[in-house]
């Protein structure tokens, strides 16, 4: 079906999503790793409160979540005006701005399996460890990291796969810049719209192939190197 | 060297542990009691795993908890054996062992690793993985890793509780091997008597969070008034005994004080020194020496206490030589037609089948 008259769409859009997503997962895992530990571990009351906001962007329409920060990162704003001020840019509209905006949308994705796994590990390994000699920093990384390995790859695998799909908070946030928002989602959308459906079908096409292939490679993982917690 | 003080309180669901004792610096001291007594908890509290616990905890000098100070339990030289051995899933047995090792170098301390691999048996497990250990092997390994810390005390949660008969019978040599050969007190909780009659020089008895009694563990065994705390059916002494000869019907024979002992054959070498559980209720009493009876073995001694509980039953102690007693656990009636009586001679008659195999164990000698 391919001819001259539908040239082959531009992948720039494709790249920039996979920078986004491995960006924003990297940022998952540092900020979701101590919040999803502390919900594991603590009993305070503030718990109930820190999981309803986490899991929030579950069930938040995508443009409620997008209205909400494309206020929030204004440059008018607090946040968004301290920002311009000490970069020179603004935070809508950008990259930057988009991988805020996809750390918030994607968080109940990386903390949600991380706070479960920890949880199911429970106090009895890191018990067994501060036996042996190990300090709380120690015993987290050689003990409850690794048994909990099998919530790190859940947790990455999806924040990235929900990243790769985000549409309504970008086009919220991000707008439509070639090169600098425009994602995938959004460049198929805008294919669609002008009724070049070959280059959406292209599109749609490697991301449905990545999506599948990042899950089989982690269905395969998960079944070479199984990993009992507790 | 001192051994371990604590003056700790820590409230539990339906009731408080409240513990002030002072523990031997040496040898190996048995935490006994019934099930919530609060025996697990002070392990815990000793070990700095109870932050909520009041008071003092002291070991050799140190003080590890005191009002306002509270050293983390990674920094008090201590090894732990849970229960339920708690190995590192994602490491394999040499794995484990080094975890430990590791951390105790860089705490200046130095296991010996061939010493402990080579004690508890655990050459040929090194390469395995936790979840491909028996129960008795796992607990083994967490023995020799809790060993591998080069700990300055050793806290022992029941590590037999969740195993069967037969494979509580081929580790508690291992326990023995750590007390004797490890220069390292030990602390071990359990609610077993045979357990305790078997490894503990001294004993800690608690019950409802309140130390009922404690010291050398032969007074308290053959002490008529703790038997109850035993359970009189659990009740019983230890005896010292040397190993004489191992006969060709399958028995053992033994020196004891106010005789000789033949018990059902088992592993040790000429000379050595062992000890030997006796059952209250399994020992019968005659005034004079008793003949053509099938029972094997007939030690004399002085009847030196009775003391009668609730029930049918009175519990007589017979003293065979110097720290050496016996318990019968025989009826009123026939205490009453016996007319028994302190400072008489009396005969205590034992069937060599009564004496299980668990009960047979090293002296340990302190």
């Amino acid at each position: 079906m391919w001819s001259d008259a539908a040239p082959f769409p531009d992948l720039t859009p494709l790249w920039l999503t996979m920078r986004l997503a491995g960006i924003s997962v990297v940022i998952l895992l540092l900020v979701g790793t101590p919040l999803a530990w502390w919900l594991a571990q603590t009993r305070s009351r503030a718990k109930v409160a820190v999981e309803a906001i986490t899991a929030l962007p579950l069930v938040l329409p995508p443009t409620v979540l997008g209205f909400y920060l494309l206020v929030l990162l204004s440059p008018n704003s607090m946040l968004g005006g301290a920002w311009r001020d000490v970069t020179g840019t603004a935070l809508t509209f950008s990259f930057t701005g988009l991988v805020v905006a996809s750390v918030l949308y994607s968080l109940p994705f990386t903390v949600q399996p991380l706070q479960a796994s920890f949880e199911a590990i429970g106090r009895h390994p890191m018990e067994a460890a501060a036996s042996l000699g190990a300090g709380p920093m120690d015993r987290f990384f050689t003990v409850a990291t690794p048994l909990a390995l099998r919530g790190y790859l859940t947790a990455m695998v999806l924040s990235f796969a929900h990243t790769l799909g985000e549409f309504g908070v970008v086009l919220m946030v991000g707008g439509n810049i070639p090169g600098q928002t425009k994602v995938i989602s959004i460049a198929i959308y805008e294919h669609v719209e002008t009724l070049e459906y070959a280059q959406a079908h292209l599109l749609s096409a490697i991301l449905l192939g990545i999506s599948f292939v990042v899950l089989v490679a982690v269905y395969a993982a998960n079944r070479r190197f199984p990993v009992h917690a507790g | 060297m001192s051994g371990l003080e604590l003056d700790i309180a820590l409230d539990l669901p339906g009731f408080r542990l409240e513990v002030s004792q002072s523990f031997a610096p040496t040898g190996l001291t048995a935490v006994f009691g019934p099930s919530g007594s609060g025996k697990s908890s002070l392990l815990r509290v000793i070990a700095g795993l109870e932050a909520r616990a009041q008071g003092r905890v002291g070991f050799d000098g140190q003080l590890w908890q005191e009002p306002g100070r509270f050293v983390a339990p990674h920094r008090r030289a201590i090894g732990y054996v849970f229960q339920d051995a708690r190995l590192f899933a994602h490491l394999t047995v040499a794995g484990n062992l080094a975890y430990a090792e590791r951390r105790a170098r860089r705490a200046g301390r130095a296991p010996d690793r061939p010493g402990i691999v080579a004690a508890l048996g655990l050459e040929g497990l090194l390469t395995r993985r936790p979840s491909g250990l028996s129960g008795g092997e796992a607990q083994r390994v967490a023995m020799a890793r809790a060993l591998m810390t080069a700990p300055r005390l050793l806290l022992m949660d029941e590590p037999l509780s969740a195993l069967d008969d037969a494979a509580k019978g081929a580790i508690l040599p291992y326990i023995e091997a750590i007390r004797d050969g490890m220069q390292v007190p030990v602390i071990y909780v359990s609610h077993s008597v045979s357990e305790v009659a078997r490894l503990a020089h001294h004993i800690v008895m608690l019950e409802a969070g309140q130390v009922r009694r404690a010291g050398p563990a032969q007074d308290i065994l053959s002490d008529p008034a703790a038997a109850p705390a035993f359970g009189i059916r659990a009740a019983g002494s230890v005896l010292r005994a040397k190993v004489l000869a191992h006969h060709d019907d399958g028995l053992s024979e033994l020196t004891v004080a106010g005789g000789r002992l033949l018990v059902p054959g088992f592993a040790a070498a000429i000379g050595a020194e062992v000890r030997v559980r006796i059952a209250a209720q399994d020992v019968i009493l005659s005034r004079s020496r008793p003949e053509g009876l099938s029972a094997l073995n007939v030690l004399e001694g002085e009847l030196t206490d009775l003391r009668q509980g609730q029930g049918p039953g009175v519990m007589v102690r017979l003293r065979m030589g110097a720290d050496q007693d016996v318990l019968a656990r025989i009826t009123q009636r026939s205490a009453r037609a016996l007319s028994l009586a302190p400072g008489q001679r009396c005969f205590a008659v034992i069937k060599s089948l009564s004496i299980a195999p668990l009960d047979v164990g090293g002296s340990g000698a302190v």
